[in-house]
Formats: structure tokens, sequence, C-alpha cells
């Protein structure tokens, strides 16, 4: 068009006649390859929206055996149902005070069988759709904050029992609160996108190649148990890749850091033995390390609640995942033999001497069993500041048990330390003992004391 | 416990000489390993006490980080007393807050793990503690002695008029409590008592019902609130600041009735009335 342009002149009247011809034609191909590539794209995203579901019997009854329920009790346990479906004070699994995510707070339904508010209306057939597809029994795209990408490996038989153990509770009244999400992810079609590209429901055949033991362990945790919603790598979307699905994940909404299972200088567990894994689960602590924070709650809530055999093949299907680095922890030699070393002198020292060192030992090495040492302690090193900030700014409590059942609490030094003084006590057990990890800084500790929820 | 065990061992060999000084072979030889190995579990257990107070003071740091050592009250008037409250009543606040029904998100998060026998060994060691009080507020923040009075004729003697029963009335006559559960009024920073008065008012506190003292606050003007908690932080607490053991027969008699007041807690602890 541009060589005809220039040209003008009276012979050359027809090309511009020509070029209004081909236009409106140009326009409408291109118009119809639209249609037809978004035709395809929404046809598409249909088929994967609706791809492995079946066809709903809306009179299934929950199963009323003790033992059918008694099963669904625990798959409820190791599902860690009531988490997000209670709240403090309120009826168990009545529904929750939200889970917050980078798109607005996702608010967790009633599962009590109340006709109205709760499950009463469903059929075991609805709820297996729920935990399979992601689907509500009004058919509605449900928020993938309810974690069926990871709920749709859950067999058809845990399913039931969980669904004769929530049709058993008594029923409570609630209704749902409305989820605070902004627009677009609030809607419908928004959804629909995200599951096409990330939600690929459907069960998983044993692996062969594996031992039953290591077969069960990979399918709680990536099913029921869903570790991987907090020990996964988000991308921008909220989903998780297969291949950053223990490489660690900042939890939205807190100051806390889920670690990596497959980072040795986080909480990768190749070199535990199983019972040793088996006790941090069931107790909230072993000789290494003590969960604190959200995983406390999982240890308190789910966990300590499992069967030895079903502890013990998680602890086959973790230690079964490798590690991401060979890189050892920031641990000199030294410092792994004795607390020989001397504490580094600097401000941080006279912190840790007046608030820390009577439980934490002056070495570093805890002289009360339920204590937890600092020295060697993965959570004490890692590049990742945010939870030691947290527990040293707003304290906790280790997981109650029934092994544990008066853990101790860290203070809350939130309204005694400055952000200074916070970061020298820090870094003065991140460099001391023959410890050489990076120090912090005053002012990330002042941006998670601004976001301390209070 | 290691210092359990650390104990048992000085005192297990401490027995034995002491066993053979006093006595003839005959004793020595009456007393065989199993019994010397006895007396030293029980000698070892009768110093547990004097340790496990350590391990309570471990533990309770955690609470007088912000309250201040043994629960005296933090320094900002912000955290209050715990030492020497009624330990039911001490208890019934840790529930509340784990279960959301008092509001202090610090602290409902870090105690939302513990159980109900657990928070109540907090309670119990706070209850016991007799730490000294900060002096009362003087001069009462430029309240006027008229307003004076007034907080003083409601805490001492209710307002019958208005049906407001005089605090003294639940709360002992000398403010100080009652056993089990009822708190005292003294030794408290006058913004922690006017914040408390504002949220019963708000409804961000509550008790389990019959929830007299909510019925009582809202009935409150701010006038009343601001000249009750003036008079009650300028009281000094009196030598003795134990809760009373019961409420007085004449309390119930000669304050006003409230529609709740003492004649629901009668009701809801029939052990102290009888």
């Amino acid at each position: 068009m541009s060589g005809i342009g220039p040209a003008g002149g009276g012979p050359l009247r027809t090309p511009p006649a020509r070029v209004q011809r081909r236009g409106p034609r140009l326009l409408l191909s291109v118009l119809i390859w639209l249609g037809l590539a978004l035709a395809l794209g929404v046809g598409a995203i249909v088929a994967l929206n609706l791809h492995d579901e079946a066809s709903i019997r809306p009179d299934i009854a929950p199963s009323t055996s003790a033992e059918v329920i008694a099963r669904g009790a625990y798959v409820a346990r190791v599902g860690n149902c009531q988490g997000c479906h209670s709240v403090p004070g309120g009826a168990p699994f009545a529904g929750g005070s939200g889970v917050k995510t980078p798109f607005g707070v996702v608010h967790a339904g009633n599962l009590t069988p109340d006709p109205a508010t709760g499950l009463g209306a469903w059929s075991a057939d609805h709820f297996w759709r729920a935990l399979h597809n992601g689907r509500s029994r009004d058919g509605r795209l449900l928020y993938p904050a309810f974690p069926y990408p990871h709920f749709t490996r859950v067999s058809r038989d845990d399913s039931d029992a969980l669904f004769a153990f929530l049709s058993s509770l008594p029923p409570v009244s609630q209704g749902q609160r409305a989820h605070e999400l902004r627009w677009p992810y609030r809607t419908q079609w928004a959804l629909a996108v995200w599951r096409a590209l990330y939600f690929d429901p459907g069960a998983k055949a044993a692996d062969p190649a594996h031992s039953p033991d290591w077969n069960r362990g990979e399918y709680l945790v990536n099913g029921l148990a869903h570790c991987s919603a907090c020990h996964g790598t988000r991308n921008a979307w909220g989903a998780i890749a297969d291949d950053e699905a223990f490489s660690g994940g900042r939890m939205h909404g807190s100051n806390w850091y889920a670690p990596s299972l497959i980072d040795p200088r986080e909480a990768a567990v190749p070199h535990w033995s199983t019972p040793d894994i088996a006790r941090l689960l069931r107790e909230g602590r072993n000789s290494h390390a003590s969960a604190s924070g959200p995983m406390a709650d999982v240890v308190q809530g789910s966990t300590q609640h499992m069967t030895d055999a079903d502890l013990a093949a998680i602890a086959a299907y973790l230690r079964g995942l490798g590690v991401s680095t060979t890189r050892p922890i920031d641990l000199p030699a030294a410092a792994q033999t004795a607390s020989a070393v001397a504490a580094r002198p600097g401000p941080g020292a006279k912190i840790y001497e007046k608030h820390c060192a009577d439980c934490h030992g002056a070495g570093g090495t805890s002289p009360v069993e339920g204590i937890p040492t600092l020295l060697g302690n993965r959570a004490v090193l890692m590049r990742r500041i945010d939870n030691l900030v947290q527990i040293v700014l707003g304290g906790g409590f280790g997981a109650t048990t029934l092994a544990q059942p008066r853990p101790y609490g860290m203070p809350p030094f939130v309204t005694i330390l400055s952000d200074q003084e916070v970061a020298d006590v820090l870094s003065h057990v991140r460099t001391s003992w023959g410890h050489a990890a990076a120090p912090v800084q005053a002012f990330d500790v002042a941006r998670l004391r601004g976001s301390l929820a209070r | 416990m290691p210092e359990a065990a650390g104990v048992r061992t000085p005192a297990a060999s401490n027995c034995r000489p002491r066993v053979g000084s006093t006595s003839s072979v005959f004793v020595r030889r009456a007393w065989p390993a199993t019994a010397r190995a006895w007396l030293a579990v029980i000698l070892g257990l009768a110093l547990v006490p004097v340790f496990a107070a350590s391990d309570i003071e471990r533990r309770v740091r955690v609470c007088t980080v912000c309250h201040g050592d043994e629960g005296r009250a933090g320094s900002d008037g912000f955290y209050p007393r715990l030492a020497g409250k009624p330990a039911a009543y001490l208890h019934e606040q840790l529930l509340h807050f784990r279960d959301a029904r008092r509001h202090y998100a610090l602290m409902s998060r870090l105690i939302e793990p513990l159980s109900d026998a657990h928070l109540f060994e907090f309670a119990q060691y706070f209850s016991a503690r007799r730490a000294p009080y900060p002096a009362p507020s003087v001069g009462a923040g430029g309240m006027d002695a008229q307003a004076l009075r007034r907080g003083e004729q409601l805490a001492l003697r209710g307002d019958p008029d208005r049906g407001l029963p005089a605090c003294a009335g639940c709360h002992a006559p000398r403010l100080t409590g009652v056993l089990p559960d009822v708190p005292g009024l003294l030794g408290l920073p006058r913004d922690y008592i006017s914040a408390q008065l504002g949220a019963w008012q708000a409804g961000t506190r509550r008790a389990r019902v019959p929830d007299c003292m909510a019925d009582i606050a809202r009935a409150l003007t701010p006038t009343d609130v601001s000249a009750l908690s003036a008079w009650l932080s300028a009281q000094r607490v009196p030598r003795d600041d134990a809760p009373a053991r019961s409420l007085p027969a004449w309390a119930s008699g000669q304050a006003p009735q409230p529609s709740c007041g003492a004649k629901a807690l009668q009701a809801t602890r029939p052990q102290s009335t009888r």
C-alpha cells in the first residue's frame, strides 16, 4: 500500500478501490479466525473444566456405619479439614475465618449436615465431585483455596468415609460468609481459565517401582495432607508447578515461610531416620527441630493423630524426595561437634544474655528438654529470616500433643525489643558458636513487624 | 526434667552415710538397696517442687514479658496486673482470649494451641503471686472533686434510682474481688479500667451468660465511666489484698438488686454460697 499511495493521479484510481474492497474482506477473515480461535479456546476451557466429571446421582446418602464414620474422622484429621473450616471457640467444621490469598480472602464453608447452610442436602456424589473436580453442589466452580488440586487425588472410599463422618456431626446453622475476592478473580470465567491452565483432575495409579509404603506416603502427602499447599512455590497465579511442589513457599497473609522440603539448608529430611520424622509429626519436636507457627497447628490438628504406619509411609516418601542442592548448611564442622566456639561479642550478645540464655543456653544448647537448641538449628541459619523474626516478635508455643501436653512458649518480644535490638540478637545467634549465616538487618525486622497481625 | 534428675543423685548419695552414722550395723542391713533407692526417690520427689518452681518461671516468661515480673502489670498501662487475681477468673479470661470471646490478636494467637489444663497452670501461678502494687494515680488526671465523689458513690453504693448496682456488691466491699472468679478492681491503671468498661459496652468483652457485667456497663454513661475509672485508679490497695472468700450477707441486701448480679452469681456458683 505504501508503494501505491504517493503516486497519486487519475490512472491509479483502481488500486485504492481494490484496497477498499480487500479491507472488509481481510477484517472479516481475521474476525472469523479470531472467532474460531475464541470458540476453540472457550470449548477447550469448558471441556477441561468438565473433564473427568461423572454424572451426579442426587440421592446417594452417606453411610451410617460406625466403622465408616470412624474412618472418615481419621480422613478428616489427615486432611486437617477443621484447620480451615472452624474458628477458635466456634463449632467444629461449621465454617472458618478465611484463607488469605493474593487475590482476596476465601471463606471456608460449613461442613456440618445442616440442610440450609451446610452439607445436609448434598449426596455422596456431590461431595465426591467437590473433592475430585472442585465443583460445588449447585454446579459452581470452587476456588482452589479449598485445596482440590490436592484432594482430587483422594480415593472414592476415603471421600465417602469423610462424607459419612461429616454427616454424623451435629448440624449447625451458620451461613457462608461471602468471599472477599477482587475482580476478575471472583468471577467464574476467570476461575474456569485458571482451572484449564492449572487444574488436572484425577487420581494417580500406584507406582510399582516403589514400595507400598512409599506409595501410601505419596498418596497422603500429595493428596489428603496437601503438604505442598504451603511447602510448594506458587507462581503469580497461585498455582504450584510439579517440580516446585516442595521448594518452599511464603504463606500469604502472614510472615511465615514454609521451608523447602528438598533443600538441605531448610527442611529436607533425607538424613533423618523414620522415627525422627515420625516423632516430629507426632510430638511436634524431635532432636533436630521443633514445629512452630502454622506447622505446630498442623501437628496439633492433624499429624499427631496419624497412625504409626501412615507416619512411616510419609517419612518414606519425604526421605525419597531427594535434595535440590548439595550445598551444606552454613555451619562449620567445629559447631557441629561442640559449642566450644565462643559467642561473638557485640550488642546482640548482651541482649541474648539477658533475654535468651536462660532457656536456650549460653552456648546455644538448651538446658531444658522441650526448648529448642539454637546451635546448628536450620531454622536459625536459614537464608530466609522471616520465621526467625516472626518467632522473636510474635512468640508462640509448640504444638500441644499427647506426648507434649505442656509445650514451652517463646515470649512475644514485639513489645519490648526495638527493630535494631531484634536484628542484633538474631545476628548474634546466626554468627556465634561457629555459625556463619548472614546477619539480620533492622530494616528487615521493621518490614516484618509491620505485617505482624495484631 | 533434667533438674529433677540432677537432684536425685546427691540426695541418694547423702542418705547413705546419715543412716549409717545414726545407727548400728543392723540398721544398715535392714535397709537393703531397694529401700535405700525408695528413700532416695522420696527425698528426690520432695525436692522436685523447688525446681518445678523454676520450671514454671521459665514457662510464664511468655506472660511476664508484657505483664511484668510476677504479673505485676506492664509499664504502659495496657497490660494489666495478673498477680493475686482469683485463679478461676484468670483461667476464664485465658479461655475467652483463646476462644475469641475477648480480643487481642497477639494474646489470642499466642495461647491458641494450649489446653484448658495447661492454661489453668498459668492462672494458678499468677493467682498465687503477691507482688507490690504501683502507687495509685495522683490527682486523678484533673477530675474534679464532684466527679470523684460520683465515682465513689457508683463503686460503693451504686445508683438505686437508675437501678445501677454498686461495684462492691459483686467485687467485694473492699473491691478486692471474690473467690473463685470475681476480679478485684484496685491497683489497675485508669486507662485500662475505662477501656474495659468501653469494651463491655461495645460487646467486644463478654462473659458467659447471664452476662450481668455487660448489662451494667451498658447502663453507664460516659461520665459514669470516667468518674469510675478515675476514682478506682486513685484508691490505695489495702494491705490485705486477697480476694474475699465469699460476699457478706449485707452486700446482697443493701445493693440495689440488679436483674442479674449477685443473684445470677449465686445461681452459677452454688459452692460459694453454701
